[in-house]
């Protein structure tokens, strides 16, 4: 089969357009956290209206179950950083299998993290459609894959949502970077 | 080289300041007596008069000349989402907003512009509907609503921001995008976030000061009448929203406004006729009380917002005139009432298009009985026609005084099933008891031919006298000219029509940038006559095409981004 001329340019300028979008890759250096956004080394926390408002460790998070709602938090659970809805986060867990290389590189023992804005119009996305394991904003429809780095799939947001790296240590799940992109609606 | 800079320096970095101003243009102030009698070359409120009839009384363009139509200039927003507010048009300056509450001051002429105010919305708005529907003018300030809950008052000239009122707390799910309503010196405005647990009401501002006058909850408080129709304090956030202009009555100095459904969406949730949810509401502009209700139908669980505010219309009905209300439900009925001594009466309602939920209105009150097959509930999927956006949702009615008729932008063949689920509170969080996999919107079997319609009504014979059909849904807000004709756009093909009025033939059409949302106006300078629209597609008219796509298999496109366009006959025609 005769390719094109350009495909392989074609292929290469996508490869580093992907890469360029790795959670894993080093962020760019004038991106940092936002006051009390998820910083490294943040833990995870259930809010305050939460059933059983708590730290969330690994064994929380089950298989395939839907997305907890958690924010950043100190490693106690004491100062829980959930005043602001651009601080909430989704995490759940997915078969690392699953995963796509990027999003590999993000999660910690299959366990990723989302920002739980929507990039369309900065409602929360706070629906899961356990079929297609993908999560759903309720104001639009807007779907996002948490197993392709928070991809865009469907509805009018057309922006994949930030992922957050995680990292386990001594047994705790912890926060290992910053949102890799801009927090909820594309222009307010 | 100066004024270039000026001009970037406004545009680009001191946007929220409102000084980017180019003023060329006197302004006249917009009196009282001129909002209770506008000439018939300006469109000063939403709907032009007071009695929401959305018609102009200029004739220059007409079913003669109409093919003949031009545009003449158009004005990109540089804003995508739903465009849905109308050009107001006040001796020659016009004025329009834009989802992200945009307001383009322009010359109406020529299409230059005056001035540009851009709000600086916070980070973490919740919007779930992003558009605004316009701003009010008086005296010379220009009035806008925010959707993070504010009221501006700009300097109508300049677009300098003179003050900024907090209406509500944006966090807990409270936002505006309806166009305020102006009665002698009195600001009002009313919420939107029905369906993020608010409790719904309308509140005055004093036009020069921004002082708070009054505030009336369209939900009781305990104790209060209608109270003992919310059972235990459903109430608290029983949503009840207002997002349209209401329409107002000089003689009785009573102002009509329509109200949301109750939330959360179920009816068991909140056993009761729920006051004063999909309603119409006679409020004093002086006090803010209720002195009169209508409810077009109890307990809501079917989406049914009944916000679009009645027309007032005047009808000779057996020998008397009829001083009548008149509502295209989105629960399917057209609602005749009339406004009476004592209160607001019912005269007549039949359904405009298939409706399975009401099996009988009260002859004397018009209050319906329901099939409980077709009432929506917590643990069940339920089906009904039509859909959670009724017969007609928001996009205003015409009526022209010259025909007699009134035109609806109607949607037939379209129903819903919903599973409704309890519901959680939790503060600026949808509050609606159903996911969005349990809201589902479907064509019935004859929607393939047509869903959107244009429909005309002669009122005083209380017959259909021509329906327009469309293969889209429509979504099309109209005009209505002394000119014979009725424009108005509103499907998924991006065209901009004009009808006959007589007959509701399509006489010249347009085909614009995207989908016409906007509401149409028409005015005039130096005997010119110019039709106006935003044409931009966009929220709820978008997520219904998405079920449809759904239903057929099909990807509609239709891009997004505002435009306005202005038309009018070419200079060389001779007006007839």
């Amino acid at each position: 089969m005769v390719k094109p001329p350009d495909s392989d340019r074609r292929a290469a300028l996508v490869g580093l357009a992907s890469a360029l979008t790795l959670c894993a890759l080093r962020p760019p250096a004038a991106r940092a956290a936002g006051p009390g956004q998820p910083a490294p080394d943040d833990a995870l926390a259930l809010p305050s209206w939460d059933e059983r408002p708590r730290v969330v460790t690994p064994e929380d998070l089950v298989l395939n179950a839907p997305p907890l709602v958690v924010y950043p938090s100190d490693l106690t659970g004491k100062t829980v950083r959930e005043r602001s809805r651009l601080n909430q986060i989704l995490i759940l867990r997915l078969s690392v299998d699953q995963l796509d290389a990027a999003t590999r590189r993000c999660a910690a023992d299959g366990i990723v993290a989302y920002a739980g804005t929507c990039t369309h119009a900065g409602c929360s996305v706070s629906e899961w459609d356990a079929t297609a394991r993908q999560f759903l904003c309720p104001c639009h429809a807007s779907r996002f894959d948490p197993a392709r780095a928070g991809a865009w799939i469907a509805g009018p947001a057309a922006r994949p949502l930030p992922a957050l790296p995680l990292k386990i240590q001594h047994g705790r799940l912890l926060v290992a970077g910053v949102f890799r992109g801009k927090i909820g609606a594309k222009s307010a | 080289m100066q004024r270039l800079l000026t001009s970037f320096f406004c545009l680009a970095l001191i946007p929220t300041l409102g000084l980017c101003a180019n003023p060329t243009l006197p302004y006249r102030s917009v009196t009282q007596a001129r909002l209770e009698a506008p000439e018939p070359d300006n469109w000063l409120m939403y709907r032009r008069t007071y009695d929401s009839q959305g018609y102009s009384p200029l004739a220059t363009i007409n079913t003669r000349n109409v093919r003949q139509l031009v545009p003449l200039w158009s004005f990109s927003t540089g804003v995508e989402e739903a465009h849905q507010a109308p050009p107001l048009v006040n001796d020659g300056m016009m004025f329009i907003t834009t989802p992200r509450n945009q307001i383009l001051a322009l010359d109406a002429r020529t299409g230059d512009l005056q001035w540009r105010y851009q709000r600086q919305l916070p980070d973490d708005l919740f919007q779930l509907h992003p558009t605004n529907r316009g701003v009010a003018l008086y005296e010379d300030r220009v009035y806008l609503a925010t959707v993070d809950a504010f009221l501006v008052a700009l300097d109508a000239r300049t677009g300098e921001v003179l003050w900024e009122k907090p209406v509500e707390n944006y966090l807990d799910g409270y936002y505006m995008t309806l166009a305020p309503l102006v009665v002698n010196g009195r600001v009002m405005v009313g919420t939107s976030g029905g369906e993020l647990g608010v409790r719904g009401f309308i509140q005055a501002f004093d036009a020069k000061t921004g002082d708070a006058l009054w505030k009336t909850y369209t939900v009781p408080a305990p104790g209060e009448p209608g109270s003992e129709t919310w059972p235990g304090d459903t109430g608290k956030h029983g949503g009840v929203p207002v997002w349209v202009t209401g329409s107002y009555d000089p003689a009785t100095q009573l102002s009509y406004w329509g109200t949301g459904n109750a939330g959360p969406w179920m009816g068991d949730a909140r056993t009761g006729d729920n006051l004063y949810a999909t309603s119409v509401i006679a409020v004093d502009v002086n006090t803010g009380a209720i002195r009169s209700h209508h409810q077009y139908h109890w307990n809501d669980s079917w989406d049914w917002d009944e916000v679009a505010a009645p027309l007032l219309i005047d009808i000779q009905r057996n020998g008397r005139t009829l001083k009548s209300l008149i509502h295209e439900g989105r629960n399917g009925y057209l609602w005749m009432l009339e406004r009476t001594s004592k209160g607001i009466g019912f005269v007549e309602a039949q359904a405009y298009v298939k409706q399975n939920v009401f099996t009988r209105l009260d002859p004397l009150t018009g209050r319906p009985e329901y099939d409980p097959q077709h009432k929506p509930r917590i643990g069940q999927r339920t089906e009904f026609c039509p859909s959670i956006w009724g017969g007609k949702d928001w996009p205003p009615s015409a009526y022209s005084p010259q025909t007699g008729y009134l035109y609806i932008p109607a949607n037939e063949n379209l129903c819903s099933a919903l599973a409704g689920e309890p519901a959680k509170y939790r503060a600026g969080e949808p509050y609606i008891g159903l996911p969005v996999a349990n809201i589902e919107v479907f064509p019935t079997p004859e929607g393939k031919d047509h869903i959107g319609e244009l429909q005309a009504w002669d009122l005083a014979a209380g017959k259909k006298v021509w329906t327009k059909t469309f293969k889209s849904h429509n979504w099309g807000p109209v005009l209505a000219t002394a000119g014979g004709l009725v424009f108005s756009g509103g499907t998924n093909d991006r065209y901009f029509r004009a009808f006959d009025a007589h007959t509701g033939d399509v006489l010249w059409q347009q085909r614009t940038n995207s989908g016409v949302v906007g509401v149409p106006t028409s005015y005039a300078i130096d005997g010119q006559q110019y039709i106006a629209v935003q044409s931009g597609w966009g929220v709820d008219a978008q997520r219904k095409q998405e079920f449809l796509d759904k239903a057929y298999g099909t990807k509609t496109q239709v891009p997004q981004g505002g435009v306005l366009w202005v038309f009018g006959l070419p200079p060389a025609t001779p007006a007839p």
